[in-house]
């Protein structure tokens, strides 16, 4: 077996672990019974998920500016998908016809 | 790397179609549009996992996505208000907090 | 690995069209737009053409699906009927025939790799460093030109749907909402990273993936977001500074264009001066596109009732 550099290994184990929690949000996107605990599993599972990913590409970069675009991604995406999850939570409760 | 990079981002595609489900059954509005702010996280992610084997500014799509990710739901909860331009936080839940 | 995953995104990409177009309600019609938006810039950036790809996220999966999901909020609070969404068989075929003749053609274009040869020869004349810049605002000037004029037409045209009654009122909705809430929150956390990604994108345009078009989008979309939390007054059609953001675009293109009758020809940009004619530009164009998008996704003027 070829020796493989730990930052790739790194890579493959974080983004490996990212996928299974992209794997879990969906699983309790299908699973779950009602609108809430959907949105709840989605927005906890996915964010944490891409949070892994962007690690393992982290330690692929090769510049900073990279580094930099890597890290801003992950935090738009985190503030987005909260504040996103709240409002349509907040839609839901207030509109009963929004939910399932 | 590359190999293993394409295959996780595939894998996330894959767990996609599970959102996609999601849009399709519903039942609710709020299921549809949060499924579909999964579509976009990870959208986030493959375009990520793209950067190291297609090109670097791939990451500037991502930037882009994870930005504007959140305006379709933005949209959503606007025009759910009573007179399509409030807030849902603007108005007080109907009926009960049970979620089904 | 690679062709597995071409093949799951085209299946996706697949799904998500005919989930928009086969199913029933608009509603559901509208987010698989959405997602569809989303499948395709991930595959311009799957074929490196990283420029399409980010005007795709920020058009396709940003600004479309705003406009849409209020125009079906809108319809439905005016009482339209859920009309089923089914294409019929006569605009299948049609669309059908459009997409095998262009397969057709695209398959039968001799020399595979498109123009790409000659842009490259040409580009060290463009004034710029990123080929698609160089063919969209030297080479193919034209075509930029007239797209920005559309852009305007568009707007004029979603104006002219206003009653005369109503032209004094601000464009849009009567946006609001709760003061120091999440939404109001978001709108003061996104629009100063928005502002620096969009400039960011414009001025990065000469030499890498990026442009007028992609900056002005996204500064178009957190304008919007401020706009929808109520942050920002509305502009009415006549504003004065709100006309001149709109036109200097095109009519900067136009002058900067004809001062290239002094130089050789319209709209001939000679290399040493290419750069700052470019620049100068992408730099007015920017500014209109963000003000022409925001205006269009506003809708025309609607009067405020008083409470």
């Amino acid at each position: 077996m070829s020796a493989i550099a730990l930052p790739d290994v790194l890579t493959i184990v974080l983004t490996g672990l990212g996928l299974l929690f992209f794997l879990a949000g969906t699983v309790g996107l299908l699973r779950f019974p009602d609108t809430f605990s959907r949105l709840h599993a989605l927005t906890k599972a996915d964010n944490v998920g891409l949070g892994l990913v962007a690690l393992g590409v982290a330690l692929q970069a090769e510049t900073w500016g990279q580094l930099a675009r890597i890290a801003l991604v992950w935090v738009l995406a985190l503030v987005a998908a909260g504040l996103v999850a709240q409002l349509v939570a907040r839609a839901a409760l207030v509109d009963r016809r929004l939910r399932g | 790397m590359t190999g293993w990079l394409l295959f996780a981002a595939a894998a996330i595609l894959l767990t996609l179609g599970g959102a996609f489900w999601r849009v399709w059954q519903g039942p609710g509005e709020a299921d549809r549009m949060m499924a579909a702010q999964l579509v976009g996280t990870g959208g986030v992610g493959v375009a990520m996992l793209l950067a190291p084997v297609i090109s670097w500014h791939a990451l500037d799509v991502a930037i882009v996505l994870a930005l504007l990710a959140a305006f379709a739901a933005v949209g959503f909860v606007k025009a759910s208000s009573p007179d399509g331009a409030g807030d849902p936080e603007e108005a007080e839940p109907s009926e009960g907090e049970e979620g089904q | 690995m690679t062709v597995l995953f071409d093949l799951v995104l085209c299946a996706l990409m697949l799904l998500a069209a005919l989930a928009a177009i086969g199913g029933r309600g608009l509603f559901r019609a509208t987010v698989f737009f959405v997602a569809y938006g989303i499948t395709v810039a991930l595959a311009w950036v799957r074929l490196g053409a990283i420029d399409v790809a980010l005007a795709e996220a920020a058009i396709g999966a940003g600004l479309t699906g705003l406009l849409l999901l209020g125009a079906v909020a809108r319809l439905r609070r005016a009482g339209a009927p859920e009309f089923p969404v089914r294409a019929g068989l006569v605009p299948a075929l049609a669309a059908a025939g459009v997409a095998g003749a262009t397969g057709w053609v695209a398959l039968r274009v001799p020399g595979a790799g498109g123009l790409w040869t000659e842009a490259g020869e040409a580009l060290p004349l463009s004034g710029v460093e990123n080929p698609v810049t160089a063919v969209l605002l030297n080479f193919r000037a034209w075509d930029t030109l007239l797209e920005s004029i559309v852009l305007l037409a568009a707007l004029l045209a979603v104006w002219a749907l206003a009653r005369e009654e109503e032209w004094e009122a601000p464009v849009g909705p009567p946006l609001h909402a709760r003061p120091g809430g999440v939404l109001e929150g978001m709108a003061r956390l996104l629009p100063p990273v928005g502002i620096v990604v969009g400039v960011f994108l414009v001025w990065a345009g000469a030499s890498q993936p990026g442009g007028a078009f992609q900056g002005g989008t996204v500064l178009a979309a957190v304008g919007l977001i401020a706009a929808l939390a109520g942050l920002v007054a509305l502009p009415r059609p006549d504003s004065g500074s709100w006309r001149t953001a709109l036109a200097a675009g095109p009519a900067v293109f136009l002058l900067v264009g004809a001062s290239g009758l002094a130089l050789g020809g319209l709209l001939l940009f000679p290399p040493d001066w290419a750069k700052a004619m470019i620049l100068t530009v992408e730099v007015f164009l920017t500014l209109s596109i963000a003000a022409t998008l925001a205006l269009l996704v506003l809708g025309p003027p609607q009067p405020r009732r008083m409470p």
